[in-house]
């Protein structure tokens, strides 16, 4: 079947029913999402599908119908996509395993909402799990990703 | 012997040593040469080092021994090379290294030692000494107990200074230029006319002279780069995807494997019936392993999904299938026989109890799973003559030894990659995933496999936290703490663990009252006793090991004879301190929270206090009491680390250490029925999430002489101070974790 991702065509010959994650990181190599839980639990596994944050560990490639986004195709280290900058700039990281899904998450939310309040960002963001404890430079570098959108 | 009496009165030596195309500085080792892995081209009687510097024509190489478990290991380290060396981190690559026995870690043997961290007498030091040299001997390249900062803190910096003054002395030997006329910065040598030669320079002149080992440290007052924040060298590829951690890591023809285990840990398999998964697609090989099976597949999902789909007789549990028969085991422990350490004994306890009013309580601490977020995997290519591992691990040393074992390979042909993690928080100092790759891939020579643990199964199979009970006893009088007696049963963490390796515990497991006895109060009446539980479930260090379950004890016990005396918590923990760094701990917490101020209705706050590992951490802890459940609104720590080396790194460590101990005592268990934990995802297992995270008030001391680490200190004070807020704000004492076995949290 077919599936793009990262603007960028495949031609994958898997079951209808695998998980886009393991298409993404066994098939295709692209290691951004990762695998925590497989239960729709952790977020670590969050790509956009046409832009709107989901868990590939959740949806069968199958009914992937649109074009595929992970955070290796959000910006890259030499360009950095605001939320990235923000993360770099408050260096949210401590593991790092959870952050590709947390920055996936936060871009998808501040599509939708660029001017968040600390409520909306609790209930935007308690869905990814941070086993380190990164939440605090999580909230900051939402905020600061907000503000450099808006100002773009 | 001489060379090993001399290394052993010395902490360590710095040397120099010519690599191919250049120049390495590091550790002289006192052992056989052919063990050093990067020196394996060298001729026997050659120096032989243990590098942490190495410049070549490729550049330098900051090579850095501790694993970066997500807690910024790698940069520290890197910037306490870089600090003296006079060069800047982004002109540098960092390389954990491959395993070596010279990669020793001086300080974790510390806290073995029966001696409490604010006790620095003599005879202390002197002990810390000897267990310092069985260490050595050991060759424990460990990561663990908070150990990477002050392990290399002097280390570290000397290899960089030595490296510097030694490519000075080359500078000067090509130049003609006197020493004394040359500076150092961003990785050259500065003549005095502006021109300069660079460290790779120079490097192939610095191979043939005698490296300057004769160097004084720069005081901190002239850092550049310590104490000040600094970029994490990762954080970039921490940000965007491309940090390849052990799941991610690619190798060339590799297959993917999964194992399915008797979820009873450590119980036989008494057979299966594999006949659904053989013909399920992708599948390659179904390996029978011990405890369990593998499963190989062309995808880790598609090895997942056959390994479910097979049928297993698996035996009984080596432990009590429920509960009830650990608890009863810990009760049974609190008897003569079985005292396993009584560290402390001041006044005359049993005399005070006798005839008072005796204030009495019983505490419990469950099992805990460590389940950082990236599953466990390792990598092994397994040849006729060569091993390959590639994997996250804090004890590379003891993965070459059991691969070498397993494989029959010669010890010196297993080459350990060591990985990048997604947290460990203690679970990579086990390395059955290794073993278990190792049982697979010996049936499939050549062809790397790796295995991938299911979610389920790295939490099954997750040796927990101990289990642990603490009976206390005490004497309030005059509105004053008069009598304190605590009683602390647990199986040995230590020996479980040790135990897998093939080691024993050389004398009594000290972490059965860590974060107990050494607790710097002046309590007339202070006795503090371990008992050692037997053997339950298989058991693992858990990020503050004793001091986990220990400090919740031995404050929240001490919180309630304040209360019953009708002192006041801070007050009267700062009356009977006796250690001054500590007590300056708490009163900066007091003035941080403002202490005694109104909070308003159906709020409350709580302090707790523990040193552990050395550090003194005070935590005060502010919440609500909501009409949906107790909500933390604010939390203020301040801890002695003797010196913040790195300020971002130390405030993300501290705030995380403080959700991890809150997260877990909200609402985190590991519980057996039937012999199986029952909680095997994270919807069971949830921790704290960003929603209930309070707003975290960091502040490093530096009134101490020693410098300590920041990873684990801040977890054992957090469970007590939440559960203290809890009791000032609702009346309710919780005396067992997880708190919401007995309260709501919103
Ligand atoms: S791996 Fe998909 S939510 Fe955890
Ligand atoms: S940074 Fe480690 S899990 Fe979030």
């Amino acid at each position: 079947m077919k599936l793009t991702v990262n603007g960028q065509d495949h031609e994958v010959d898997v079951e209808e029913d695998m998980p886009l994650l393991w298409v993404l990181r066994d098939e295709l190599g692209i290691t951004g999402p990762k695998y925590g839980c497989g239960i729709a639990q952790c977020g670590a596994c969050t790509v956009h599908v046409d832009g709107v944050a989901v868990r590939s560990c959740q949806l069968p490639v199958g009914a992937v119908e649109y074009e595929v986004t992970t955070i290796e195709g959000l910006g890259t280290p030499d360009a950095l996509h605001a939320v990235q900058a923000a993360w770099v700039e408050h260096q949210v990281a401590q593991c790092g395993y959870c952050q590709s899904g947390q920055i996936m998450a936060a871009a998808s939310f501040l599509e939708t909402n660029d001017d968040p309040t600390d409520a909306d960002i609790d209930v935007a963001m308690s869905a990814n799990l941070c086993r380190c404890g990164t939440y605090p430079r999580i909230r900051e570098a939402v905020k600061t990703a907000a503000k450099n959108l808006r100002s773009a | 012997m001489g060379r090993v009496t001399t290394i052993a009165r010395r902490t360590f030596l710095i040397g120099s040593v010519a690599v191919a195309g250049g120049v390495a500085f590091g550790a002289y080792m006192y052992k056989r040469p052919g063990e050093n892995p990067l020196m394996a081209d060298l001729e026997e009687g050659e120096a032989v080092i243990t590098p942490y510097v190495k410049i070549d024509a490729e550049g330098v190489t900051l090579i850095t021994p501790r694993t970066d478990l997500g807690q910024g290991a790698y940069s520290v380290q890197a910037a306490l090379i870089a600090e003296e060396l006079d060069i800047e981190l982004d002109q540098v690559r960092v390389d954990p290294g491959m395993p070596s026995p010279a990669y020793y870690n001086t300080a974790l043997s510390e806290e073995g030692a029966p001696f409490r961290s604010t006790d620095e007498s003599f005879m202390a030091e002197s002990v810390r000494g000897v267990m310092d040299v069985l260490m050595k001997f050991l060759g424990m390249q460990v990561t663990g107990g908070s150990t990477s900062v002050p392990d290399g803190y002097e280390k570290l910096r000397t290899a960089g200074a030595v490296a510097r003054e030694t490519l000075k002395a080359a500078a000067s030997q090509k130049s003609g230029v006197p020493v004394g006329q040359l500076k150092t910065a961003k990785g050259a040598v500065q003549l005095p006319d502006g021109s300069q030669l660079t460290y790779v320079e120079l490097a192939p002149v610095a191979a043939t002279i005698r490296p300057v080992t004769n160097v004084t440290l720069r005081d901190p007052s002239e850092w550049r780069l310590l104490g000040k924040p600094m970029r994490r060298h990762d954080i970039v590829a921490k940000s965007t995807g491309t940090l390849p951690y052990g799941v991610d890591f690619k190798v060339d023809g590799m297959v993917h494997a999964t194992v399915k285990l008797n979820p009873r840990q450590g119980g036989a398999m008494n057979g299966f019936d594999a006949s659904a998964a053989e013909n399920m697609r992708g599948v390659k090989k179904i390996v029978p392993i011990t405890g369990g099976v593998g499963v190989v597949a062309d995808n880790t999902w598609r090895a997942i999904q056959a390994a479910n789909a097979i049928e297993f007789d698996w035996g009984p549990a080596p432990y009590p299938p429920e509960m009830d028969g650990h608890w009863e085991a810990l009760g049974n422990s609190f008897n003569d026989e079985q005292i396993e350490a009584r560290n402390r004994d001041d006044g005359d306890v049993e005399t005070a109890l006798a005839g008072a009013d005796v204030i009495e309580a019983e505490y419990r601490a469950p099992y805990l799973a460590h389940a950082p977020l990236e599953p466990i995997s390792a990598i092994v290519k397994v040849e006729d003559d060569r091993v390959d591992v590639w994997t996250g691990t804090q004890i590379p040393r003891f993965v070459q030894g059991n691969v070498a074992k397993l494989t029959g390979v010669a010890f010196d042909d297993v080459y350990v990659h060591v990985l990048y993690v997604g947290g460990s928080f203690g679970h990579r100092l086990e390395d059955e995933v290794v073993k278990q790759a190792v049982e697979i891939a010996r049936e499939m020579k050549g062809t790397p496999v790796k295995l991938t643990y299911s979610r389920e199964e790295d939490m099954i199979h997750d040796f927990p936290r101990q289990i642990a009970m603490a009976r206390g006893r005490g004497v309030v009088k005059d509105g004053k703490v008069d009598t304190y007696d605590l009683g602390i049963a647990m199986p040995s963490v230590i020996a479980s663990q040790m135990g897998r390796q093939g080691l024993s515990l050389p004398g009594p497991d000290t972490q059965i009252i860590a974060g107990a006895w050494e607790q710097p109060f002046a309590i007339p009446n202070y006795r503090m006793t371990g008992y050692r539980a037997p053997e339950l479930a298989p058991i693992s260090s858990w990020r503050s090991v004793g001091a986990s379950s220990n400090g919740f004890f031995h404050d929240c016990f001490l919180d309630e004879l304040i209360v019953a005396a009708g002192a006041d918590p801070l007050e009267e923990r700062i009356r009977l301190m006796w250690h001054d760094n500590s007590r300056k701990v708490l009163e900066a917490v007091g003035e941080m929270s403002g202490w005694g101020s109104d909070l308003g209705p159906k709020r409350g706050r709580g302090v707790a206090f523990c040193m552990s590992f050395g550090v003194a951490t005070a935590e005060v802890v502010e919440v609500t009491d909501t009409d949906d459940g107790i909500k933390i609104d604010k939390v203020f720590v301040a801890a002695e680390v003797g010196r913040v080396v790195d300020p971002v790194n130390f405030d993300n460590l501290v705030k995380g250490g403080v959700i991890w101990g809150l997260g877990h005592a909200m609402n985190c268990e590991i519980t057996y029925s039937d012999g199986i934990a029952e909680q095997d995802n994270f919807h069971a297992f949830e921790g704290m999430r960003l929603y209930q995270c309070p707003e975290i008030e960091v502040r490093g001391l530096e009134n101490g002489s020693k410098i300590r680490g920041i990873g684990e200190p801040p977890v054992p004070p957090a469970a007590p101070a939440l559960a203290n807020a809890i009791f000032a704000a609702t009346g309710k004492r919780i005396r067992e974790m997880p708190f919401n076995k007995h309260i709501d949290f919103v």
